[in-house]
């Protein structure tokens, strides 16, 4: 623009005035539009929020069930009652507070936190004050719905874990959608929504929550239904199929029923996960509805750790388990020759000082230092192969790393290494350290689940299943650890030989007749000797025991944990059979035991009487 | 200095206080018994900052800012296009830039600002006594620009706000009736065809041009608002519900009802009278504007504080319309009364320039 001046003074007055004029003529027709909603028709209106009191009561979606692998009811939904309190009549509201109370059995605080919390809302939005109204409670509102027009019946969809502590801490549990998970979801929840915490509920949440619909009911000025408007059907959440083995998963949980430890049982080829077991659990029906934060505070600082899945999160000494990956490393990387021989008394010293084997083997090879389980040899292999060679390999067998199981909070257990102990304590690594590792002891701390894979990338020639829960799963492009043909033969062997020979260390017990059954029994000192010095007592040892069949290329495997069991081949080896042989059995078309057939629901049949004359109460 | 507060003028700004009293008021009755609670604390702080504000525009001679006029222009496009590029969503709309302190500033409030000084300093070049169809053009080219810019954010509301200043302008520079006539065939013509350009719209655009006309098919969305509104005002009656009383207000009927409707929140509860008292209260605001205008110095400033009435107007015609269900929800508040600080904050810095036009007459 060129240089700016006024270029004159001269104000066009008569157009102003137009502008007042249109001004004056707008304010007029404005005016006019009010008087008529206000005055005119003032009487429709006032009757029009007179009966205005539309209400919206939530239709409750439920969530999708959880199927075991030929389709029988792991988890399921089924239709109950909350209770809601209006808000929209404040005054009666504060008058029926001490009848609800002592009807319903609420402390005065603890619905006065729950208003508090809901003061977000709109008023006419009723919040939920008993989320699982037992039968006396129903019976309680229908017989008051004169005086007490504040509550409101809901029928809602809640969680059933039919099989109780079955397979717990792998399905999870569910609950009330916390706060930060509320700001997060941006409008996706409400205060009270119901969604997956923990395990496969968390995990697949997104399927198995469907959409809540909404009912629009117009109630009159005591609060009453008097037509439903609308409704917006809830659209279900979907079903989720799992690969567990219902059968299987029976005769793992009876296995370790009241002890500490754990079972995971995969098919070999492919990582689907047919049972998997934490002990001690938890009951998840117990979270279904709102847990009372005493008990939900007891369950966390227990310390016996129930909520804790040890499948996937116990991070343990391995123990001799680990001597798979030494021997691998050892044929492997050819540092030390396959006929590489070991006298072993039944002790050995390195670097001043003294390690014990359990017993004097006499002169041991690689076969029988994993049949018979020679610490000395291995203490030997370990202290030639050096430890990041040892790291190299149980890396490459996916130890030290989650298997990336479909579960939330898997952890990654340790395989420590020189780089790894000048990280994290600042020194250099000691020789000495090495041994330990050698036999799984040390800072060496492996999962379950990693042991499993482990084992069976050894017997199939390297290949890494991707263990997994959710049956329909695409797109596995498991990893490879190539392994020479001679290397898994001369393990495999070994490992057969530890079940099937008679110097192994399961003594012949755990022999399964016509099955190709091998494994590798693991007995891990949880603590110092200083320690147990210190509690005056010896604390028992870890068993551990990962079995499969058959010896090469197996179908089936099976790692089991038995915290302070003793030996793991009186602790873990007789419960991994057992499942072998269940599942052989089952193969064969006889199940050992008649497992029953899909559980039916507890029948709740005064619950369904009640819901439909409750849900014909407002036609 | 004391020329200086005399010139204020002070019965423009009784009439301010007023409606924004009125205003503060209403927010704390719409929002007290909720977690909104207090809100009308913070208004009240927006309406410190906007006197500041005003005070100090009124202190800068307004032929200082209307020589920066290409300068803002440019300044305010290249805001607009940085908010479109790095702004942060906010209801799904990039209005917002993130001032220090956790405090948002929407742009096109400032926009709007810029938008009346450019036209004014445009207007009053103009040496004829009625405008070409070149000077149409180039209105047309300095307003679609920032009009474009704003409605990708998307922000149709704001966009709509920027047109009454170049039409206000065109009114008073002068236009001949076969141009107004062309004008108003076009418009008429651009209703049909916008009509057939509907899908280009936004899906929430779309929803509320359909929701005006067909209010009773959709209960739930923008058409259950209106209706909630219009409810909320016939209940009020002539009278009133009273002070906090209002049914449709208080257990939060109408939507948003300390913002964009806060004039039904207050219909309901004051009645035709309050609703008149407000109404007129800002028919003496625009008409104590344009006194102002018709006392302007020269032109330019005529143009400011007609640029301002334009827009002030305009914002309480369409936001009263919508009201009563005579308009589609525009999302356009109501100026002084609707809790907002970048809406409050504008005002009172429009005021400002309106104030420095004033004392501008006083000074030579």
């Amino acid at each position: 623009m060129a240089p700016w001046t006024v270029s004159d003074t001269k104000i066009p007055q008569g157009r102003l005035a137009l502008v007042s004029y249109v001004s004056v003529f707008c304010v007029i027709l404005l005016l006019v539009g009010f008087w008529k909603l206000q005055v005119v028709q003032s009487g429709h209106f006032s009757d029009l929020a007179e009966r205005n009191r539309i209400r919206f009561i939530p239709i409750i979606a439920p969530r999708g069930p959880m199927l075991d692998r030929e389709g029988r009811v792991l988890v399921d939904s089924y239709p109950s009652f909350s209770i809601l309190l209006l808000r929209d009549q404040p005054k009666q509201l504060e008058r029926s507070l001490p009848q609800i109370e002592e009807g319903l059995g609420i402390t005065r605080e603890d619905l006065e936190q729950q208003m508090e919390a809901a003061k977000g809302e709109p008023k006419f939005q009723p919040i939920v004050i008993k989320p699982a109204a037992t039968e006396a409670d129903i019976a309680f509102v229908e017989s008051h719905r004169a005086d007490l027009p504040v509550l409101e019946l809901m029928m809602v969809q809640r969680r059933r874990y039919p099989h109780g502590e079955m397979l717990a801490n792998t399905i999870g549990y569910v609950g009330e959608v916390s706060p930060e998970e509320l700001d997060k979801s941006d409008g996706r929840y409400r205060p009270g929504d119901i969604v997956g915490k923990a395990g496969l509920e968390h995990e697949y949440n997104d399927v198995l929550e469907g959409t809540d619909g909404m009912r629009r009911v117009v109630v009159n000025s005591v609060g009453k239904a008097v037509r439903t408007l609308d409704d917006i059907e809830a659209i279900p959440g979907k079903p989720i199929q799992l690969t567990i083995d219902y059968d299987l998963q029976s005769v793992a949980e009876a296995d370790l029923a009241n002890k500490t430890g754990a079972l995971i049982a995969m098919d070999a080829r492919t990582g689907e996960v047919l049972a998997v077991v934490s002990r001690p659990t938890f009951d998840p029906n117990d979270f279904a509805v709102r847990i009372p934060p005493k008990e939900w505070a007891q369950l966390n600082a227990d310390p016996q750790t129930p909520l804790l899945n040890r499948a996937i999160q116990a991070q343990l000494a391995p123990g001799s388990v680990f001597k798979v990956v030494l021997a691998t490393a050892m044929l492997e990387s050819k540092a030390i020759p396959a006929t590489y021989t070991v006298f072993c008394p039944g002790y050995a010293t390195f670097y001043g000082r003294t390690f014990h084997c359990d017993h004097a083997h006499g002169w041991v090879d690689l076969h029988k230092g994993i049949v018979a389980s020679c610490d000395v040899y291995f203490y030997n292999v370990g202290k030639l192969l050096g430890i990041d060679r040892i790291a190299q390999y149980a890396t490459g067998l996916g130890l030290g790393q989650r298997t990336g199981i479909d579960l939330p909070g898997e952890e990654p257990g340790l395989i420590p290494s020189e780089e790894w102990v000048e990280r994290v304590y600042h020194h250099k690594w000691y020789p000495g350290s090495t041994i330990s590792v050698s036999i799984g002891q040390g800072a060496v701390m492996a999962t379950p689940v990693q042991l499993a894979r482990m084992i069976t990338a050894v017997a199939s020639g390297g290949t890494l299943i991707e263990p997994h829960l959710l049956k329909d799963v695409t797109g596995l492009t498991p990893k490879h650890f190539p392994l020479s043909d001679t290397t898994v033969q001369q393990i495999t062997d070994g490992m057969w030989g530890v079940v099937n020979e008679p110097g192994g260390t399961t003594q012949e017990l755990v022999k399964l007749e016509n099955i190709d059954f091998s494994g590798k029994t693991g007995t891990a000192q949880t603590e110092s000797f200083g320690l147990q010095n210190k509690l005056g007592q010896k604390l028992r040892e870890n068993g551990w025991f990962v079995g499969y069949a058959p010896r090469r290329h197996p179908e089936i495997v099976v790692a089991a944990l038995v915290q302070r069991g003793g030996w793991g081949s009186t602790s873990a080896a007789p419960i991994v059979r057992d499942v072998v042989k269940a599942y052989y059995d089952k193969k064969a078309g006889h199940p050992e035991q008649a497992v029953a057939a899909a559980p039916q629901a507890p029948a709740p049949t005064q619950t369904r009487a009640l819901v439909a004359s409750v849900g014909t109460a407002h036609p | 200095m004391k020329e200086h507060v005399h010139d204020f003028d002070w019965t423009l700004l009784a009439i301010v206080a007023a409606i924004s009293g009125i205003g503060l008021a209403e927010i704390y009755s719409s929002t007290h018994a909720s977690a909104m609670a207090g809100m009308q604390y913070r208004q009240l702080i927006w309406i410190a900052v906007g006197l500041a504000g005003m005070f100090l525009v009124s202190r800068i001679d307004y032929h200082t800012l209307l020589d920066q006029a290409p300068a803002l222009y440019a300044f305010g496009i290249a805001t607009l296009v940085i908010v479109l590029a790095i702004g942060h969503s906010r209801f799904g709309a990039k209005r917002w830039v993130a001032l220090g302190g956790g405090v948002n500033l929407q742009v096109s409030e400032l926009m709007k600002l810029i938008i009346i000084v450019v036209l004014a300093r445009y207007f009053s070049e103009v040496r004829s006594d009625r405008l070409t169809l070149a000077d149409l053009a180039k209105v047309a080219l300095l307003i679609l620009v920032p009009v474009g810019l704003i409605l990708k954010q998307p922000d149709l509301g704001t966009a709509m706000v920027l047109i009454p200043v170049a039409a206000m302008g065109v009114v008073l520079a002068g236009i001949h009736w076969k141009h107004a006539t062309i004008g108003a065939v076009l418009l008429g013509l651009s209703i049909p065809v916008g009509w057939h350009m509907r899908t280009h719209l936004k899906p929430y655009q779309q929803q509320r041009i359909e929701t005006f006309l067909h209010p009773e098919e959709d209960q739930r969305g923008a058409g259950y608002q209106i209706l909630q509104s219009q409810i909320a005002v016939g209940a009020g009656g002539f009278w009133g519900k009273g002070f906090g009383k209002g049914s449709q207000n208080q257990l939060g009927f109408v939507p948003v009802r300390y913002s964009d409707f806060i004039l039904a929140a207050l219909a309901e509860e004051q009645g035709f009278i309050g609703v008149g008292v407000v109404l007129l209260l800002y028919l003496g605001l625009i008409l104590r504007l344009v006194d102002n205008a018709q006392k302007a110095k020269d032109k330019a400033g005529m143009y400011v504080v007609m640029g301002v009435t334009a827009i002030l107007g305009f914002h309480v015609l369409v936001n009263a319309s919508m009201v009563i269900g005579y308009m589609p929800v525009t999302g356009i508040p109501l100026p002084l009364m609707s809790y907002g600080g970048s809406a409050t904050a504008f005002v009172f810095l429009a005021l400002g320039l309106v104030m420095n036009v004033r004392m501008g007459r006083f000074v030579n």
